[in-house]
């Protein structure tokens, strides 16, 4: 006993431990500035300046919003069950804090005489531990809405659920496509595919398409933010919560957009690879930290093009109705994506 | 139907047809207006540290004027309290007293004067009623304030500095206008 523990490498346990602790804090600062870079984008698209005072170009905008939702009064509704209306919030942030643990952010560190892999755990089967965790995001709003005893919230996670469950299929199926195509579930695989051949959004164009519209429709954002939709249900899920608890909410939602646009680009997009540069030669040339330092540089430009991304759609798109909503999941999204597959197959078997 | 402009727009009400229902061309277009607009200009002022310049006909808060050996032109008439719709205008007059010839220019003065901005509705009928020249608009505006007593302007704050012994503050409550009170 005394010796399989002593045989356990710990400091592998440390490395990880520390690698948690920065992709958690990166992700919780990314998300913060994405609430500065939303209203500064949505502001330059309306030819507004955007928050301005706090700080130099407003960039202290996130710390003075956050200190506001901390001193803000705490209500928890009288009719609510106190249990789950605590555990709606945390659980929202926990699926979307999960979801990074097998997203590679650079090849590998070489330090202290050991290689550091940027990856918390390179599992074989990542892609579905993707799944697996973004359909328990809905977990959040379903319970949120559910605990706060109010039939607009009720109605806004019934809609949030139903268009995750319906937007989840047609994401599984363009997957699906790609995986034909990798022949591997670990991301940091398909990233090396991608760093020797071509970017995946090469071979599968409409794939991508598919599921971009879809990873729209999982992070709630507009054109797709039914279960929020401010103008109809009032807030909906999150509209008996205030304080940080609000704040979790808001907060979960950019967390997600971050990862996954981190996602996208590590599936179509070649994540932490250089683009236009041979990495493995590079690395030969300048050692590998420099060039472990540039893939992340890499990565992080190629996330922060998504995150634009999804904010442009957001000050552009208006809310798509109900009906259409699913009309556009269920009608046009998984025949395309059920052709994308069919097609990927055929292609797949005819270069044998 | 005759269309009551030359603007009108007959609206087109044809099912769309299959490259409309991608919604992808017109998404793409909305997304381009989108982006041409992060780099018009913006028509904002960024308030505080730049102000947009008044007119040379602004009327804003009231000055009570001195003349150029800094004595006070208010003479208490009350005319300009007659000449205010809205009332805002009262005064005390005073008869100078030996002595006093330097702070007031004729033998009656204005012991009190107020003017409550709340009433006031900036129309500069007092300045044209006065046959002193001793009150006139300038171009700021009051301040927000805390009370509605804060908003009672008196002697104190109306009064233009004195020329002779405060030039520097005179000059600044001039500022640049071209119709600044003449001394």
């Amino acid at each position: 006993m005394h010796l399989t523990l002593l045989a356990f490498d710990w400091v592998l346990l440390l490395e990880k431990a520390v690698l948690i602790l920065i992709i958690i804090s990166v992700s919780l600062l990314v998300a913060m500035y994405e609430t500065w870079g939303e209203r500064k984008v949505a502001a330059f698209m309306q030819d507004r300046r955007g928050p301005n005072r706090a700080g130099p170009g407003g960039l202290f905008q996130p710390l003075a919003d956050g200190l506001k939702l901390f001193m803000k009064e705490e209500i928890i509704p009288t009719n609510s069950s106190r249990l789950l209306f605590v555990l709606g919030p945390g659980l929202a942030m926990l699926t979307a804090m999960m979801t990074s643990a097998v997203v590679p952010w650079s090849s590998h560190f070489h330090l202290f005489g050991r290689d550091i892999s940027m990856q918390i755990a390179d599992v074989n089967i990542g892609i579905l531990y993707i799944f697996g965790v973004v359909s328990m995001g809905v977990y959040g709003i379903m319970i949120g809405g559910w605990a706060s005893n109010n039939k607009f919230s009720l109605l806004a996670a019934i809609r949030g659920a139903s268009q995750i469950i319906s937007y989840e299929l047609a994401m599984g199926l363009a997957i699906i496509a790609l995986l034909m195509i990798s022949g591997s579930l670990s991301l940091r695989t398909i990233v090396e595919q991608q760093q020797v051949g071509h970017y995946y959004v090469l071979v599968q164009p409409l794939g991508f398409l598919i599921f971009l519209v879809c990873s729209f429709a999982e992070c709630n954002r507009t054109p797709f933010d039914l279960s929020e939709a401010d103008s109809e249900l009032n807030m909906g899920f999150h509209l008996e919560y205030s304080s940080m608890k609000l704040g979790f909410y808001l907060f979960s939602e950019y967390v997600n957009v971050f990862i996954s646009s981190a996602v996208m680009a590590t599936l179509y997009f070649g994540g932490y690879d250089i683009p236009f540069v041979n990495d493995a030669s590079l690395a030969q040339h300048w050692g590998q930290n420099p060039v472990a330092i540039l893939q992340i540089v890499s990565l992080f430009g190629k996330v922060l093009i998504f995150i634009f991304f999804f904010m442009w759609v957001r000050w552009t798109i208006p809310r798509f109705r109900y009906d259409q909503l699913m009309k556009l999941g269920w009608h046009v999204l998984i025949p395309l994506a059920l052709f994308n597959m069919l097609a990927t197959g055929a292609f797949v078997l005819w270069r044998g | 139907m005759q269309p009551l402009t030359s603007r009108a727009k007959a609206v087109d009400r044809k099912p769309m047809n299959l490259w409309e229902k991608m919604y992808i061309p017109a998404i793409a277009k909305g997304m381009s207006i989108t982006f041409g607009h992060m780099f018009k200009k913006k028509p904002t002022v960024n308030y505080p540290e730049k102000k947009r310049p008044f007119s040379p006909v602004f009327r804003g808060l009231h000055v009570l004027n001195r003349d150029e050996e800094g004595r006070e032109r208010c003479t208490a008439c009350g005319l300009c309290a007659v000449a205010c719709p809205a009332e805002a205008i009262t005064m005390e007059g005073a008869e100078r007293m030996p002595g006093e010839e330097k702070l007031y220019r004729e033998e009656k003065y204005a012991a009190k004067y107020e003017i409550n901005m709340l009433r006031c509705i900036f129309c500069g009928l007092c300045e044209e009623a006065c046959p002193k020249d001793a009150i006139y608009l300038s171009e700021t505006f009051a301040p927000a304030n805390y009370t509605r007593k804060g908003f009672i302007y008196g002697k104190e704050e109306l009064l233009i500095p004195n020329p002779v012994t405060q030039p520097a503050e005179f000059a600044q409550a001039r500022g640049g206008g071209s119709e600044a009170p003449r001394g």
